[in-house]
């Protein structure tokens, strides 16, 4: 108790020097506090939208370019048995029109069954029908983003948008469904199977959205749909089937590898923090040399100087800490309210900085301790 | 009274050397010498006389090469560095020529100091320092800082840390030689009446008027001690070694 109070006094005696030595800690500590909440609160956001998009969906993607999968073959997919509808889409990226104001949006042709699969809800209007597939029908339903976009607070339901210069007609708009990725959701148009072949000039399939009767048999179906595929396909390299859940753990493995580089990084500016702590702990060292004399020949023992410096180097980094801490915290908050962006928390990661702080001044504090320490009394007295 | 023939310290055949740039240096050879309780001894002794070797003897800051050391019954000359802390904590009350007071502390918490190492509580400690204060008439300037204070009253806070822990030594070193004349006398009066009091007072100095203040008074020089150093220092009236 003694020797913290002696510290803070020694520290409090010469205020901006041992502000600008804690500086490196309260940067660090305060950097790793950010870095890790913007990266956990990606990870999370991320999380909560593949988890919405439904855990009873399976994409069949096909991605070799030398082989065929077009809509008959997709049909039989529909054939597994646990398979509840399916979902066949193209996609590819189109510039949307309305008058002056134009867009790049992605676009998906699909069948009607996608609203089901997908579990998407309508904003307004009407969703793609059977017919518009057969018949090639210049129709499309917007994204509620492309729909702002180009038309504002109408509703654009019955207007016409060109895409690629031709001219659909709208019949319905999508209710938002956020972003996932860095990819909006909502930035879409949405035109029949047929239609969007076409766009894209091929009779191929992309992908197809495979809604399953039972959840808890999702990899079970997964494995005969694959079984499926390779009859079809021929080569196993050629499509994948991954289910949400995997897209979570591909989504959150990279979060974790962002999170743990951007607190690596930041590790590293606690280390140097530490550099300079030790740096102004040997300087303290050798100002005070005298003092460490005088108390020596009063009767303080090696122990005793070791701890009083130990602790004075404790408590700088300790108090760096602290601050960090306050001032990781504050401008995590600043951050998401002028970005928007999610973050999180994470209270093993505040109290491990703060400890992993208070650890720096221990180990760059033994050394100017220990120094301090071994002086000699008569010559640290003789010492001017 | 009866302690007045009680020995405290007793050194007998002290001896240390120096490696002092390839060559030895013989800084004190066989020295010995009895200090009683209650005694008021003076050692004179010009510069480069061993005077210093030997007062970091006494003061348990160094250990001699060979000889015996009695402090206080208590056999100190092989004493570890840490024992030793313990000794000079508890044994010994240091007077220095430039008042080592530690700039940052005020008066009563230098006062405090050596109870601080005997780990001492904080409430305890206050009482007693203040008490030291006292004596030496300075307890209104407790919470001053050393620089807030003349030469002669850092030199009393100076007196009342050594006082502070009641050691049965006092050593100082050079007491007067950074104050004036008026204010040595006054210092040299604290220190008379603390040996009536009953403290036994070790005094190192190279001035004779300042050694004679003392019941007794020995000359070291080249290394060795000689008894009646203040007759010795009236035949040799400049007070310098002559060769």
């Amino acid at each position: 108790m003694q020797t913290i109070r002696m510290a803070l006094k020694s520290i409090k005696g010469n205020k901006v020097r041992a502000f600008l030595t804690m500086l490196g800690i309260i940067i660090g500590v305060s950097s790793v506090i950010v870095m890790v909440a913007i990266g956990q609160g990606s990870t999370k956001e991320v999380q909560d939208q593949i988890g919405s998009l439904g855990t009873n969906v399976l994409t069949v993607s096909v991605t070799g370019s030398d082989v065929t999968f077009k809509e008959d073959d997709a049909s039989q997919i529909q054939d597994v048995s646990g398979v509840e509808a399916i979902a066949p889409t193209i996609s590819g990226r189109v510039t949307v029109k309305n008058g002056q104001t134009n867009a790049q949006v992605s676009t998906i042709g699909t069948t009607s069954s996608y609203l089901d699969v997908r579990d998407l809800q309508l904003q307004s209007g009407r969703f793609i029908a059977d017919l518009d597939n057969d018949n090639h029908s210049k129709i499309a339903v917007l994204g509620s983003d492309t729909a702002q976009t180009l038309f504002g607070f109408d509703d654009p339901v019955g207007e016409s948008v060109k895409v690629n210069g031709t001219s659909y007609k709208v019949v319905g708009v999508l209710e938002s469904v956020g972003s996932s990725l860095g990819t909006s959701g909502d930035s879409t148009i949405i035109v029949p199977l047929s239609t969007g072949q076409r766009l894209a000039s091929t009779t191929e399939i992309g992908s197809v959205y495979v809604k399953v009767e039972n959840e808890d048999m999702i990899n079970f179906t997964s494995r005969r749909i694959e079984q499926t595929m390779y009859t079809i396909v021929g080569d196993a390299d050629s499509y994948s089937v991954s289910s949400q859940e995997d897209l979570m753990e591909t989504a959150t493995s990279v979060n974790e590898t962002m999170t743990l580089m951007l607190g690596g990084n930041a590790a590293i500016s606690l280390i140097v923090g530490g550099i300079g702590i030790m740096n102004i702990m040997l300087v303290s060292v050798s100002e005070r040399t005298k003092e460490i004399g005088i108390r020596k020949a009063i009767g303080a023992k090696r122990r005793n100087i070791l701890l009083q410096f130990l602790i004075e180097s404790m408590v700088l980094s300790s108090l760096g800490g602290i601050i960090g801490v306050g001032i990781g915290i504050v401008s995590a908050q600043i951050f998401t309210l002028t970005t928007g962006t999610t973050i999180a928390y994470s209270v093993p990661v505040i109290l491990l900085s703060f400890v992993f702080s208070l650890l720096v001044g221990v180990v760059f504090g033994v050394f100017p301790a220990n120094k301090a320490s071994k002086l000699d009394p008569i010559q640290a007295l003789r010492y001017e | 009274m009866m302690t007045m023939t009680e020995p405290i310290i007793q050194i007998k055949n002290m001896k240390k050397m120096y490696e002092l740039g390839g060559e030895t240096v013989m800084a004190l050879q066989d020295i010995s010498l009895d200090i009683q309780k209650g005694d008021f001894i003076s050692i004179i002794g010009p510069s480069g006389s061993g005077k210093s070797t030997f007062m970091n003897m006494i003061g348990c800051l160094d250990r001699p090469d060979s000889g015996e050391y009695m402090l206080d019954h208590e056999e100190v000359g092989k004493m570890k560095s840490s024992q030793l802390a313990t000794i000079r904590n508890e044994k010994i009350g240091f007077i220095f020529q430039n008042f080592n007071l530690i700039p940052k502390l005020t008066a009563v918490e230098n006062v405090e100091l050596p109870l601080i190492y005997r780990g001492m509580k904080a409430a305890e400690r206050r009482e007693i320092a203040l008490e030291a204060l006292k004596k030496v008439g300075l307890v209104d300037r407790a919470n001053h800082l050393p620089t807030q204070l003349s030469g002669g009253q850092q030199q009393r806070v100076a007196i009342s840390r050594a006082l502070a822990g009641q050691p049965p030594i006092l050593l100082a070193d050079e007491p007067t030689g950074a104050l004036d004349r008026k204010t040595s006398k006054e210092i040299l009066e604290t220190m008379s009446l603390l040996n009536e009091q009953g403290h036994t007072i070790i005094l190192i100095t190279h001035d004779l008027d300042v050694a004679k203040r003392a019941n007794r008074v020995v000359r070291i020089h080249d290394g060795q001690l000689f008894e009646n150093g203040g007759e010795w220092f009236a035949d040799n009236q400049d007070g310098t070694e002559k060769h």
